[in-house]
């Protein structure tokens, strides 16, 4: 299993912002290793974002977002005691999910 | 100040970016695009200029640094004020492969979105917000790659 | 005369302009760094460190919540500003990672010849990556203050400075030859001088930190092994005297400058 991301989100006015660490990889398939092959591409591919439940946003992502993930966005209505989840999924089906409180 | 030829110029090739993600302006919303993100060659990029409308716009933003002191991690953030964006997308002209991310926008998320990106050179970095009635615009900036050093 | 005078001024003008190109250049990889700063990678370590601190492991089956890092079995905030110091229980000046080893293998029982002996990203070291990392985290925005009571800690940041200016391998390298003059740089990163105090957040108070040219969190113990690789030499060693007294050396240098681990950089 995925290590967990750190994910925070901050009620400000009528929205929230959330920030997503990711811990993965990210492997482009453009390196190579002392070998001289290729090292296989493994990345996030999908990225979900639900708020209490609902699903607010998907995103499908290249090899080229950089390694251990950053994301921001910011959630309309969403308030102290919401609760935002974050999935992720990877080209070879590993996935994680994580969820934190609107503070 | 920049000039028609220059404007028309950046049109065309976002054009052909978005072209060659098989994303524009047709655009599904499939699982996973493979197409999209398999886009490797910029030569073939430029080479489609697509008919339907594509605009440079000051509705959009793209943000990041000048200077990316390492190409590994930059951060590169697509923003818009227009109203009924469907999708946000984040493209490295000079990338292998030349689309970073696609999001795809709901009612009720903020037209802004924020992530990093590995770039291997200094690079145009395109924004673009496609709108419900398949409309794409754009902005871009250049952000250089460099190489820092060691240590640090 | 009109001529001259125009002369003058486009002479003048062309001499700005350089100052007017770095001046752009170094704002801009400001401007660079200060983006990352919101979103630094090494909270997914500080996260895992917390984590291990924590949770009983090892073939003793305990956790290290009653490790004494200086400040009594167990305290960790305000620790990581004090280290390197003196321990009575193993008569010894250690810093923050081989004190971490003392602990994993007297609580847990882990074998810390094994562990030093381990590449720097591989196995138990990844371990005490994490645990330094959290524990910097711990001190953040604290301001070093290195204890030199006893005589071994006198007698260890003596060392240390012999050894910044101890200039030796293929390119007769020291410390010293990056670290010894204001105003040094290598490409686009500058050098701090460290043979006095710094500032904040610089040198010995920006590490352990998340570097993101090669997406990997470094402790002190390997940014000082590495700067030594630089310099064409061999590895000191994990948890050495050398590096242990460069640890006091910088360390008391920096008293009164606030710590800003864990860093990001380049």
């Amino acid at each position: 299993m995925a290590d967990p991301m750190r994910i925070r989100a901050q009620a400000s006015g009528d929205k929230a912002t959330v920030r997503v660490l990711m811990s993965h990889e990210m492997e482009s398939g453009q390196r190579k290793d002392a070998n001289g092959k290729i090292v296989p591409a493994w990345f996030i591919q999908e990225v979900t974002a639900l708020h209490n439940e609902k699903t607010v946003m998907t995103a499908e992502w290249g090899p080229a977002v950089a390694k251990n993930p950053f994301l921001q966005f910011a959630i309309k209505g969403a308030k102290a005691g919401d609760k935002v989840t974050i999935l992720w999924k990877d080209n070879k089906g590993d996935s994680r999910k994580d969820e934190a409180t609107v503070s | 100040m920049q000039t028609r030829r220059e404007t028309l110029k950046h049109s065309a090739v976002v054009a052909g970016l978005l072209a060659s993600t098989g994303l524009f302006p047709q655009f599904a919303h499939a699982a996973f695009n493979k197409n999209a993100f398999d886009a490797k060659s910029v030569q073939d990029a430029l080479k489609a200029i697509g008919p339907a409308t594509l605009t440079e716009s000051k509705d959009v933003t793209i943000t990041g640094p000048d200077i990316a002191e390492n190409g590994a991690v930059v951060p590169l953030g697509a923003s818009t004020t227009l109203a009924n964006v469907k999708q946000l997308l984040i493209l490295v002209e000079k990338n292998p492969s030349t689309l970073v991310a696609m999001f795809n926008m709901s009612d009720s998320i903020e037209p802004t979105v924020s992530t990093r990106a590995k770039m291997g050179q200094s690079s145009d970095v395109y924004a673009v917000a496609i709108t419900a009635d398949g409309k794409a615009l754009f902005a871009k900036k250049e952000v250089k790659v460099t190489l820092g050093g060691c240590g640090g | 005369m009109k001529q001259l005078m125009a002369w003058v001024v486009l002479a003048s003008g062309l001499a700005a302009l350089p100052a007017l190109a770095q001046k752009t250049a170094s704002q801009g990889i400001d401007e660079y760094r200060a983006m990352l700063q919101d979103g630094n990678p090494a909270d997914l370590f500080e996260a895992k460190g917390e984590d291990l601190w924590k949770v009983k492991r090892g073939p003793k089956n305990a956790s290290l919540e009653k490790c004494d890092l200086g400040k009594g079995p167990g305290v960790v905030k305000g620790a990581f500003v004090e280290l390197p110091r003196f321990f009575a229980d193993t008569q010894k000046v250690q810093d923050l990672e081989s004190r971490l080893l003392t602990c994993m293998t007297t609580l847990q029982g882990f074998n810390a010849e094994e562990i030093a002996k381990t590449p720097f990203g591989k196995g138990e070291q990844n371990s005490v990556t994490a645990l330094a990392t959290w524990i910097s985290a711990e001190s953040k925005d604290m301001r070093f203050n290195l204890p030199q009571n006893h005589a071994s800690e006198k007698t260890f940041y003596e060392v240390g400075k012999r050894l910044f200016y101890q200039r030796g391998g293929p390119h007769d390298f020291s410390c010293a030859s990056c670290h010894g003059e204001e105003g040094k740089r290598i490409r686009l990163q500058d050098l701090p001088m460290l043979t006095k105090n710094p500032g904040d957040g610089v040198g010995f108070a920006a590490w352990p930190a998340y570097r993101v040219s090669n997406g990997q969190m470094w402790g002190m113990q390997q940014r000082l092994n590495d700067c030594y690789r630089q310099q064409r030499f061999p590895y000191p060693g994990f948890g050495s005297d050398a590096t242990i007294a460069l640890g006091v050396y910088l360390g008391v240098n920096a008293k009164g400058a606030a710590s800003v681990a864990p860093a990001i950089k380049r």
